[in-house]
């Protein structure tokens, strides 16, 4: 025994599956912490847990299979570490499983970690007739195994006494090495002298590691070498080519083929020494495979997994919907305490339009995001979302994508009515970097539910006659431009062969409430953390762009005076009965007095009209006239597609106060329709372009500042606005114009 | 691979590609000399369900092409 540490680190990790998140939420408890590993989208989770006066850190790890350069995933796991110090590695593996699993295990004690397994989900293993001699397991490995069981939380105090008894040993981590055969052990070995002698990157990493890597063309230590020393790295690669030749020639395979044959050798030959002890044969069909035959069956698979995706849907935008109305009540409660309360002005505008309405904005997706993410997950932890991947890999494949990619699909509106910005958050099950951007760029595509609105009010003006065909052809069109888009950007930008497909399909399990309740928690708190700042940022400066610069004094002179014409025209009787109403929103007016309140809305709408013409937003909208006429858009359109970056709803009551029609409610559209019907700047084609344009312009900025947090750029969401905008320009300008040259449309 | 039928088995004979995609398919235990079964495919013929080492993994036929398999 060692001496006893008040603080240690480890860090904890293991395959996928392997119940690492149920072990680390069952050690940690509440006390944990989720951020990022610097510089990349890899999420970082950290926790503590104390155990007879020692404080234990622990980082969980990536899930990863293994080691290499080719995820971020795994080079986050392997920097970690190499670069953090850790008093010991728990690396938790699967029971039933434990071949594949200790595949992992090699590599870690090849990376010259002190690892301590804990092996997990025992009981599983049992019930499935598998046995493992854990001492025995442990003597033929020469590390410290102990049995758990993370969902009850069985052997968590033994595997934290472990870690903290290694911690206090100060004998150094032994010197792991298996053979990988002559060849490729000579090459090993004159790497290992060269290695040592010129002390080639062994700061960081063991010797026989580094010559290891090597062997399997790690581009990253290759690289990280050639910049250290590029004569011992061009030697190290010398003789990696001269047995990769000798291999050619005598058993035509690779020196990284005949790394993972002989690990998995190795790992076989300890089991076999009566480790593993099986009552049943190995691949005998479990409960697992029983439910697998009728829930991916050819024509059932199909038909289950809609229903469960349809299911999906109406439990995020469903159950999700009282909160959202909680929510609104509560910020037009404080909307309209705050507008009581506060003199007319400039400050109250920003208080209310500015501050309350976009706070109000940010949390209002809150209930919407805990409902996917909770959802999400329970069919992640059950192990259904890799059989939809299964099953629909085919399609989205073809155009580039993952199966995955189906999630945030339906969640940002495949089925009409979604909302990209879970959707967009949805893409986190992706865990293939191309297929995942490509489909956080065509995800908001969508018919979202914002847009909905914009679609109802433009559809049932003018197309009153075919609304259900043209609804159904919206929802077409937005599927069909975002998988000919994601082929486009996979042959363009994110071009690149397809991330390999090479999945687990992980035994059906029950997901644990902890771990549902905690993984919705973890993400819906850093949307509001992180997210929301920005977002609460953008719509002031959204809102300052619809106020400012306000009109100026003689023009709010004109209808002022305006009021006060219609105000001395009218009989005393009727004043007098507005001034009394002013109080009492439910009176009754009589004819007189309507007559003259319509009036007075008139010149307020007007003069809405004026300023929001006046405005930034205005002035913009007007400048882009000569080229948005292409489109069949005027300066209203334009303001209002401006206003619809804020929240795609919002186009509709902008285009309300662009007809002086005050603000519209995106609910009630009918008179703004009739509106829109009479005005000679409309016709059907002009709606169809807007109609197109709306589907494919920029995401709305709540969108926008979510693609840039899931891509982890910027970049991506700058691209995502400018892009999509150009390509709604150019199918809505195509449309129009060769509409307009035909006649098609135009009654 | 691509030709074996549902429920058939096979031991590996080789895994004729490198890089990413060889590493993912050695890593996940289709190495020499290992027994597969083929568990099933997706409702459109592809990918394809094997059991190997007692546990599933699913990969696309064009994966599959890159592995020779012995069969019984």
């Amino acid at each position: 025994m060692g001496k006893q540490l008040e603080q240690i680190s480890i860090a904890l990790g293991g395959n996928p599956n392997s119940g690492k998140t149920t072990l680390f939420n069952s050690l940690t408890g509440a006390r944990q912490h989720v951020g990022n590993y610097p510089g990349v989208t890899v999420e970082k989770k950290e926790g503590f847990a104390s155990q007879n006066g020692t404080n234990v850190h622990i980082v969980d790890l990536p899930g990863t299979y293994s080691l290499t350069a080719y995820s971020q995933d795994e080079v986050v796991a392997r920097d970690f570490l190499t670069e953090s110090k850790n008093e010991a590695v728990v690396n938790i593996v699967d029971a039933s499983n434990l071949e594949r699993n200790l595949y992992l295990t090699v590599q870690l004690l090849e990376l010259g970690v002190p690892v301590c397994l804990a092996l997990n989900m025992v009981d599983v293993a049992e019930s499935r007739g598998i046995t493992i001699d854990d001492k025995k397991l442990s003597n033929l490995m020469e590390i410290p195994v102990i049995p758990t069981i993370a969902r009850t939380g069985k052997g968590k105090e033994e595997l934290l006494n472990k870690a903290i008894e290694m911690a206090g040993d100060a004998k150094p981590s032994r010197n792991f090495s298996i053979s990988y055969g002559d060849d490729l052990d000579e090459a090993l070995n004159e790497m290992e002298t060269i290695i040592l002698k010129s002390n080639f990157l062994i700061g960081s990493y063991p010797a026989r590691w580094v010559g290891i890597k090597y062997l399997e063309k790690d581009e990253l230590v290759i690289e990280k070498g050639d910049k250290i020393n590029k004569a011992v790295s061009s030697d190290l690669i010398k003789i990696v080519e001269s047995v990769s030749k000798h291999l050619k020639n005598t058993l035509n395979t690779y020196p990284e083929a005949l790394i993972s044959d002989y690990r998995y050798g190795y790992i076989s030959s300890i089991l076999k020494q009566g480790v593993v002890k099986r009552s049943h044969e190995e691949n005998r069909l479990e409960l697992s495979d029983k439910i697998d035959k009728v829930v991916t069956n050819r024509f059932l698979g199909p038909l289950i997994m809609a229903a469960i995706i349809y299911g999906l849907y109406q439990f995020v935008f469903t159950y999700s919907e009282a909160p959202v109305v909680w929510f609104e009540n509560f910020f037009g409660w404080l909307n309209g305490l705050a507008s009581d309360n506060m003199s007319d002005g400039l400050l109250k505008s920003l208080v209310v339009s500015g501050i309350i309405d976009g706070v109000g904005g940010v949390l209002g997706f809150v209930p919407l995001i805990m409902f996917m993410f909770f959802g999400i997950s329970i069919l992640e932890d059950s192990g259904y979302l890799a059989r939809v991947a299964f099953m629909l890999d085919k399609v989205f494949a073809a155009f580039g994508l993952h199966g995955n990619s189906v999630m945030a699909f339906i969640v940002s509106g495949g089925i009409a009515g979604g909302c990209a910005v879970p959707g967009v958050m949805a893409s986190r099950t992706l865990k293939s970097p191309r297929e995942k951007l490509a489909t956080l760029l065509t995800v908001p595509f969508m018919n979202c539910g914002a847009k909905l609105p914009v679609m109802a009010l433009l559809v049932g003006a003018f197309f009153g006659k075919n609304e259900a065909l043209m609804m159904l052809l919206i929802t077409v069109i937005a599927w069909g431009g975002a998988l000919l888009v994601a082929k486009l950007l996979r042959m363009t930008v994110i071009s690149g062969p397809p991330t390999p497909f090479v999945m687990e399909l992980p035994p059906y399990r029950l997901p644990t409430m902890r771990g549902l309740l905690t993984h919705t928690w973890e993400r819906t708190w850093q949307y509001i953390k992180k997210a929301g700042t920005v977002i609460l940022g953008i719509s002031i400066i959204l809102w300052a762009m619809m106020t400012f610069p306000g009109l100026p004094e003689s023009d709010l002179a004109v209808f002022e005076n305006q009021r006060n014409e219609v105000m001395e025209a009218a009989s005393a009787e009727a004043v007098q009965e507005l001034e009394a109403a002013a109080d009492n929103d439910e009176a009754e007016l009589s004819e007189a007095a309507a007559a003259v309140q319509d009036q007075l809305f008139q010149i307020d709408g007007r003069e809405a009209e004026k300023a929001l013409r006046h405005s930034v937003a205005g002035s913009i909208g007007t400048a882009l006239e000569p080229v948005s006429k292409a489109a069949g858009f005027d300066w209203r359109t334009n303001i209002a597609l401006v206003g619809g970056f804020a929240a795609k709803e919002v186009v509709v009551s902008t285009l309300g106060t662009a007809y002086s029609m005050g603000e519209v409610d995106p609910e009630e559209t009918g008179s703004l329709g009739e509106a829109l019907q009479k005005s000679p700047g409309w016709n059907p084609l002009v709606a169809l372009s807007l109609i197109l344009f709306t589907i494919f312009y920029a995401p709305c900025f709540v969108t926008v500042v979510a693609i840039a947090r899931e891509a982890g750029s910027w970049k991506w969401a700058g691209f995502s606005m400018v892009f999509n905008t150009a390509l709604a320009f150019g199918v809505a300008a195509t449309v129009y114009q060769i509409g307009s040259a035909t006649g098609f449309l135009i009654g | 691979m691509r030709q074996m039928k549902t429920n058939q088995s096979g031991t590996i004979v080789s895994v004729n590609v490198t890089g990413e995609l060889g590493r993912r398919i050695r890593d996940m235990g289709l190495t020499q000399g290992t027994p597969v079964t083929v568990q099933g495919r997706a409702p459109l013929r592809d990918p394809v369900a094997l059991r190997v080492r007692g546990f599933t993994l699913s990969l696309r036929n064009s994966e599959a092409d890159y592995i020779d398999v012995e069969v019984e």
